[in-house]
């Protein structure tokens, strides 16, 4: 029996899990929520996180009945993510693998979306689309592949890797990974390197959503109630698709759409979901017929959007193809994930040593050698 | 009348025809079309997506495929032969380029021992993009799963061409064909490891036989860049 203990702490979510061969027996969490329109600021966060996170993790083990030493190994987000609360989080788990004399291990969180996708829904190769806060990224990560990305390829892989526009994701067929950082929040400092964003690339700031319980799930509800369809630009370059051009069109034109009435925030909604979710859809098409998938997993806060749920339930279903269940459980950041992708690591014999305990707000998911899947 | 005309033509070829292949955007049928040798692309309704931005979409990829292709035909590039375009069921019939295999079928079948082969075929590739990108005109979607062979490996020489222009559009400027070739660059060597030399030959070649490629590869360092930066995010 292998027990390990999770810290997450990247964006603005705090949470502590704990896994015991592949059971969740604790997974509390706290969530920084901001005034509507704005975005959460790195150093707020943290304070944020180091308020509350001993209480979390006091509940973490109260909650899974064990003691500090039933724990087998201490997990927590090594990147990607903002640097603050990141530090945060690492500093806790540090201490805590010091006090407890247990091992240390970091994670890459997109890994542990991946891991605790792959646990919950037991499937066995699947295509997974993974919506953290800051991106979508299309994972397929599997034995053969990732073991293929050594020396060589992984140069091949930087090479590869690249976002072609302001915002667009990027393919990777070594990995089967397509990356789409996708973010209603951001405003003010960028999460990551503290450089400031063109002002306006935030949809829910221009429409004013609520950030309670995220903008993500309010922009949902809104759309559920709009009608009109508004057009908005929709760029696809072969795998890669922009979002620059509709983040612009929010800013400027349907600005002033809303406000001589041509239409509502709800219609806006409604026709930013239709337009981001079918460009998505087109392109996990795309990798899909390029890599002969079968399967397609959904994973990260904007997984839980039903209406992307449809509409990939309704590709895969033109194509003979699989969608796996989506579950709050791998979608949102949480504890458990760590704990599970670190389990699967310390099992395959990784640990970091405290000279190496360091957080990187840059983390490729590539860079990242999958040994345990064999 | 018209209308229903064609869609006849439509409904008795496809009725007729061999379902070639279901891609990410379209079918692909194979079959005679006016006692010549055919193949359609169908862009059939996504049903994933809102009705509007669908029809919208279709019609404007069919709209450009063709006019790409017209443009090519008129500049010297080798592009199958349009015979007729249904813009009510989205079909484009075209040329069936017969014993034809993809670049992408063509480098996975070679041997080793076909290096020179390829390496002509990398030329090739180079050069023809450096003709369309001089036309200005971007495609949007380079693979090699977009580039026909007319001749397997093995048949000594054989000639290219470039179909798939759904994503095309008309641009000048030097960043927009850098993408395109960055893009045909990341297909490149995902689909085939280990071919950065073959890349290279067909960069080589692209940059011999287009006037205006030094701006163009300087734009693709640029992205590359970019891409590498951007991509250790989240
Ligand atoms: N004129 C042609 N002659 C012979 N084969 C063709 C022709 N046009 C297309 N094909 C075959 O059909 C395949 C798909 O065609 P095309 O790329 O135009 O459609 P698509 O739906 O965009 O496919 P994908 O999305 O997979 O790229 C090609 O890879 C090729 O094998
Ligand atoms: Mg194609």
């Amino acid at each position: 029996m292998t027990v390990v203990i999770g810290f997450e702490g990247s964006a603005n979510k705090i949470g502590v899990g704990i896994v015991r061969d592949g059971v969740v027996l604790s997974n509390p969490r706290r969530t920084y929520i901001t005034p509507p329109g704005q975005g959460f600021l790195p150093s707020e966060t943290a304070k944020h996180h180091r308020g509350v996170i001993l209480t979390v993790l006091k509940e973490a083990l109260q909650q899974a009945g064990l003691k500090p030493a039933d724990i087998d190994c201490v997990a927590y987000t090594k990147g990607p993510g903002m640097g603050a609360p990141l530090v945060t989080t690492a500093l806790v788990a540090r201490t805590v693998s010091q006090l407890w004399g247990k091992p240390l291990l970091g994670v890459n969180h997109c890994i542990g979306h991946i891991e605790m996708g792959r646990l919950v829904t037991r499937a066995n190769n699947p295509t997974v689309l993974v919506i953290a806060l800051q991106d979508i990224r299309e994972e397929r990560l599997d034995r053969a592949r990732v073991r293929i990305c050594d020396k060589l390829s992984r140069k091949n892989l930087v090479k590869l890797r690249a976002k072609i526009r302001e915002i667009s994701p990027c393919f990777c067929k070594p990995f089967k990974t397509i990356i789409v950082p996708i973010n209603y929040h951001q405003n003010g400092r960028h999460s990551s390197g503290g450089k400031l964003p063109r002002t306006g690339s935030n949809p829910a700031r221009v429409i004013k959503i609520s950030n309670d319980p995220s903008p993500g799930y309010n922009i949902e509800q809104m759309a559920k109630r709009g009608k009109q369809y508004v057009e908005l630009p929709y760029t696809v370059k072969g795998m890669d698709v922009s979002f620059s051009g509709i983040l612009s069109y929010i800013e400027e034109a349907a600005h002033k759409m809303l406000g001589s009435r041509q239409c509502t925030a709800e219609d806006l909604c409604f026709s930013l979901q239709e337009t981001l979710f079918a460009m998505l859809v087109e392109i996990t098409e795309r990798a899909m017929a390029h890599c002969n998938s079968q399967e397609v997993l959904i994973v990260g806060g904007v997984g839980c959007n039903l209406r992307l749920q449809e509409m990939m339930g309704t590709m895969c279903k033109e194509r003979g193809a699989r969608l796996f269940a989506t579950d709050e459980s791998f979608c949102i950041d949480n504890g458990a994930m760590i704990a599970q992708a670190g389990w699967e690591m310390f099992r395959a014999g990784h640990v970091t040593e405290l000279p190496d305990s360091w957080i990187t707000q840059r983390f490729r998911t590539d860079e990242v050698e999958v040994t345990w899947r064999d | 009348m018209a209308v229903e005309k064609t869609n006849n033509h439509v409904l008795h070829f496809l009725r007729s025809a061999e379902l070639l292949k279901q891609g990410a955007e379209a079918r692909v049928y194979r079959g005679e079309f006016l006692g010549k040798p055919t193949v359609v692309k169908e862009r059939f309704p996504k049903l994933y997506r809102h009705p509007t931005l669908d029809e919208k979409l279709t019609h404007r990829r069919t709209v450009q495929e063709v006019r790409s292709i017209l443009r090519c035909r008129k500049a010297g590039i080798s592009v199958p032969v349009v015979y007729f375009v249904d813009y009510t069921s989205h079909c484009i019939f075209l040329e069936d380029i017969v014993g034809s295999v993809t670049v992408r079928d063509y480098i996975n079948s070679a041997h080793t021992s076909e290096a020179k082969n390829l390496e002509v075929v990398a030329r090739k590739i180079g050069e023809i993009l450096a003709k369309m990108h001089d036309e200005d005109l971007v495609h949007g979607d380079l693979t090699t799963s977009n580039m026909l062979m007319k001749r397997g490996p093995g048949c000594g020489e054989a000639d290219l061409l470039l179909i798939d222009f759904g994503l095309s559009y008309i641009s000048a400027l030097p960043e927009d064909k850098g993408v395109d070739l960055y893009v045909l660059e990341k297909a490149f060597l995902s689909t085939h490891p280990n071919t950065e030399a073959l890349f290279e030959t067909l960069l080589k070649s692209y940059s011999a036989s287009s006037k205006k490629s030094q701006t163009v590869i300087k734009k693709l360092d640029e992205v590359r860049l970019r891409g590498r930066k951007r991509s250790m995010v989240g």
